[in-house]
């Protein structure tokens, strides 16, 4: 059997899971075993999407202490289902809850975990293909340990709806939690407050790096973004310098983010910040030199100043709209 | 309060990654290294923790001899002390290495030196097991929390933040502990010249430690397929505008 964590956010599910447990129906598939799901704290609601994406049976477990996410309590509930069920793998979707209680469970069982996995072959070996460096390199290797732990790299499956799902077999489970197990609780949940377009659901995300030179050379990024409805982001060297927020960066470390259109301005291309953007829909640079890396990654690219390009472009946009 | 930050050596990979012919490691003749941003601002946070509350901190690394670069680094901008975890090159699994980790630190326990605060970064920034941090609390069962971008010391307890989607989630844990750290917690500080020519100085612990394999064993290392490049030169500086703007229009993306 393959048992996989179900993520939800006080009852909502989070999208990573259902890619999840697409992946682990396919993998169950290859495997000729079944797949169950594990929902913990949470309403029945999950168990009926957990069967729409292809698990057969799910268990729900709950305990009057465990209503938010606590990161040590859900792996002591995992490992607990895992001894009750002896399941072939367990996994859950690469994101930080998922990593941290696969991560705790793993060090509760000493056990091997591979995190970030995009491919799993099942023959002799129980072979992972697993992301490193943010995305930009890939890794074979052989996995040991019974049951085998991993995580799904977020996005590199699809997630795919049953055409006609079944009614979920639900099975409850009760945990055994101490004291220890809830000792790290999430105490508040604050609101992070931010100005206008986020830049993760932004349809445009205008970014400056080292080229833009200084925290008001942004002025004309942010200009644009705003005739645009879109926001602004930045490259590290930016946000290490203190022209933008640590909020604004994209890339490994930052945000990764898809817009519409992603405007790369006075940025090399890293492969730490090229992560972080290379899922955008349609990619402009602007940038003084033709040889940089990211010109020959981007879908477009105007080779000039930022400084002489951008503000052009404002001037036009607003002469065409009569403004 | 006495700290204790683990931080990774990584090779500065520009704009590609060349690997070896065998395909078992990044070719790394032509480059530099450095930490993963997560652990610079690990390393930061304990030096600012240090000069508010006092005590001393001590950086620890796993790696090659040579990674006593990066525990310099560390020093110069203000760590006291260091270990090295002397490795022959190989890169560890990260069981492993929390285990290689936790005898160290279990070691200074026993020379007398306990640690109330041991950082981490949240991943690594090559091989990204999101893990030793976690084994690390677990073996010496210590609380742990990850991804935290804001700590307050208050009366022995450590007040912590992370992101999770659109909030802060705010943790509360009594010291000793362990606290994963992602960038943006602080802008780490250029060293200065006397700070490295102090942390020239500043002792380092080595510790030979022998090859360990884990149960997450490498085959190869391969790099994503690249597309061919399709890019459309749109034009040379100003005189481009127009282009850009049609391609605005294109795409739908020009408010009314
Ligand atoms: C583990 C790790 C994680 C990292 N995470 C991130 C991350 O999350 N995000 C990130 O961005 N970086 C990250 N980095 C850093 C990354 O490797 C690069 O150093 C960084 O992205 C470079 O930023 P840049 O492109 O702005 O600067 P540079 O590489 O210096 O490029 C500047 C570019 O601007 C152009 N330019 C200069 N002047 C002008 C002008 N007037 N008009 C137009 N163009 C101009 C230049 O031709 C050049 O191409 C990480 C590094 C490591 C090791």
């Amino acid at each position: 059997m393959i048992l996989a964590l179900i993520e939800h956010d006080r009852g909502e599910v989070n999208p990573a899971s259902l890619e999840l447990l697409t992946f682990g129906r396919k993998l169950a598939g290859s495997m000729g075993t079944s797949l169950h799901a594990l929902v913990i704290a949470g309403p029945k609601s999950l168990a009926e999407e957990a069967a729409a994406y292809g698990a057969e049976v799910v268990h729900m477990a709950a305990h009057e202490q465990l209503e938010d996410y606590a990161p040590e309590a859900w792996a002591r509930t995992l490992t607990q289902l895992m001894d009750a069920e002896k399941p072939e793998v367990v996994m859950a979707a690469g994101t930080d809850r998922g990593n941290e209680v696969l991560a705790h469970t793993a060090a509760m069982k000493d056990l091997p975990l591979a995190t970030n996995c995009t491919e799993v072959r099942v023959g002799e070996a129980f072979e992972v293909t697993r992301v490193r460096w943010g995305g930009s390199l890939l890794e074979d290797a052989r996995l040991l340990g019974e049951p085998r732990l991993l995580t799904l790299a977020p996005f590199s499956t699809a997630a795919e709806r049953l055409p006609d799902p079944p009614e979920p077999t639900l099975r409850s489970f009760a945990p055994t939690l101490s004291e220890r197990d809830l000792r790290v609780r999430m105490k508040e949940r604050l609101p992070i407050r931010t100005e206008g377009v986020s830049l993760t659901d932004a349809p445009v995300v205008v970014s400056g790096g080292r080229g833009v030179g200084s925290a008001e050379g942004f002025a004309v990024l942010e200009e644009l973004a705003g005739l645009l409805g879109g926001a602004v982001g930045a490259s590290r060297v930016a946000t290490n310098n203190g022209w933008r927020p640590h909020a604004d960066q994209v890339g490994q470390t930052g945000s990764k983010v898809a817009p519409e259109l992603y405007i790369a301005c006075g940025i090399s291309g890293a492969i730490q910040h090229w992560v972080g953007c290379k899922n955008s829909k349609h990619i402009l640079v602007i940038n003084t030199d033709p040889e940089a890396p990211i010109v020959a990654k981007a879908d477009y690219a105007v080779i000039g100043d930022l400084h002489e390009v951008l503000p052009a472009v404002c001037a036009e946009i607003r002469r065409r709209r009569g403004t | 309060m006495n700290i204790l930050v683990c931080v990774k050596r990584v090779p500065e990979t520009g704009a590609r990654i060349v690997l070896t012919e065998d395909g078992q490691r990044i070719d790394t003749r032509y480059l530099g290294f450095t930490v993963s941003p997560h652990e610079e601002c690990a390393v930061e946070e304990a030096v600012r923790q240090i000069e508010k509350h006092g005590g001393q901190s001590t950086v620890l690394t796993l790696g090659p001899p040579e990674a006593v670069e990066q525990l310099r680094a560390a020093m110069s901008i203000g760590i006291d002390s260091a270990i090295l975890l002397e490795t022959d090159g190989e890169e560890w699994p990260p069981m492993p290495t929390a285990e290689a980790i936790v005898e160290a630190i279990r070691q200074q326990a026993e020379a007398g030196n306990t640690f109330d605060l041991l950082l981490f970064g949240n991943e690594s920034a090559d091989a990204g097991g999101y893990q030793v941090g976690v084994r690390v609390a677990q073996a010496l069962d210590l609380p742990c929390v990850t991804g935290i971008k804001a700590l307050e010391i208050r009366d022995g307890v450590a007040v912590v933040r992370r992101e999770a989607g659109g909030f802060w989630e705010v943790f509360e844990v009594p010291l000793p502990a362990v606290l994963t750290i992602k960038e943006g917690i602080n802008v780490p500080r250029y060293p200065s010249l006397p700070g490295r020519l102090r942390a020239k100085k500043k002792p380092v612990l080595e510790i030979k430690v022998g090859t360990r394999a884990g149960g997450l064993q490498k085959i190869r290392l391969r790099t994503p397929e690249e597309e061919a490049s399709q890019v459309q030169i749109l034009g040379e500086g100003p005189e481009a505008a127009p282009k850009v703007v049609d391609l605005l229009e294109e795409l739908g993306l020009i408010p009314s």
